[in-house]
């Protein structure tokens, strides 16, 4: 999957290079700004309170 | 020129030739290897990279709230000996659920620590936005028990540090009416069935109270639900809000800075 990606970017080295992390860097961005939020809301929070 | 171009075909050829094919197993592997990188991420940022942003967010709500029963003005702290300021007074009624009406400012947590006490216990409303409240406890400065919850991990974890708290160590809560200083007791470590933490007098279901108990609940061990860790303190004095804060506090938590 990955080697498969690194074959279908275009350029040099230094040019694929950039290209992924700049892809990185938006899916870490996208994770923390809404997936990660999103998967947190549906999961059941901690209990802290008693008789619950 | 013509000999050089074969070589170089030879050997792309060769190239293309050793290049593996795509296998199931491998994307497979792939694929199970990115899922399990982004679990940890998740984990790390619910309890760690998400606990900064929303404790923050958390301390900047108190000190607005603050600000406002300020009207604005920066008071000067109260001396330190000062006249016995009289019984406290006690907030008419509980307010709405999920509605702030008073700060948790504990030193031990912090110079700038000070958070939002809102009212009810609900995961999903008060828990969410700092200190709830369980209804029906006293009020602060009332006779009886105080009883709030705080998350211990994630959810901006207003009670992290519980497990710090040493005797002696003062624990106020500020409404609009001024500061009540309560004093760090002991520790207790209960069931999550024990609602008697919560009586007027601590497990002792149906006794009359004559003390002013503050108590703080969350989750025990860190990390996990099993248990609860109660946190006991008693009423010392009150600051109120004519007379300026508590010595004690810090700029930040008696909200005179700008922000």
């Amino acid at each position: 999957m990955y080697a498969a990606l690194w074959r279908v970017l275009p350029g040099p080295v230094w040019l694929r290079i950039l290209i992924l992390a700049v892809a990185a860097a938006a899916v870490l961005t996208s994770l923390v700004l809404w997936v990660f939020p999103l998967v947190n809301s549906l999961s059941t929070p901690q209990e802290v309170t008693v008789g619950g | 020129m013509v000999l050089e171009d074969g070589r170089v075909a030879r050997r792309r050829a060769e190239r293309m030739a050793r290049r593996p094919r795509v296998s199931l197993v491998g994307v497979l592997g792939e694929v199970f290897i990115t899922g399990g990188v982004v679990v940890l991420l998740f984990l790390g940022w619910q309890v760690w990279l998400n606990d900064i942003v929303v404790g923050s967010q958390q301390q900047t709500q108190a000190t607005v709230q603050s600000q406002e029963w300020e009207r604005g003005e920066a008071p000067a702290p109260a001396p330190v000996t000062r006249a016995d300021p009289g019984p406290p007074v006690v907030l008419a009624s509980a307010p709405a659920d999920d509605v702030q009406f008073a700060n948790l400012i504990i030193p031990r947590f912090g110079a700038d620590y000070s958070r939002p006490v809102l009212e009810g216990v609900a995961v999903n409303g008060a828990l969410a936005d700092g200190i709830g409240h369980y209804p029906g406890t006293q009020l602060p400065g009332d006779v009886g028990n105080i009883a709030l919850a705080g998350h211990r991990t994630g959810w901006g974890a207003p009670l992290g540090d519980i497990g710090n708290l040493v005797l002696g160590d003062s624990i106020y809560l500020e409404t609009a009416d001024g500061w009540y200083r309560y004093v760090f007791r002991t520790f207790a470590y209960v069931m999550p069935t024990s609602i008697d933490v919560l009586e007027p007098v601590p497990e002792n279901t149906g006794a009359a109270p004559t003390d002013r108990i503050l108590t703080l609940t969350s989750c025990n061990p860190k990390l996990t639900a099993a248990e609860r860790i109660i946190a006991y303190s008693v009423y010392d004095t009150w600051y109120p809000r004519a007379g300026g804060p508590p010595p004690e506090l810090s700029p930040t938590q008696t909200a005179s800075v700008a922000g």
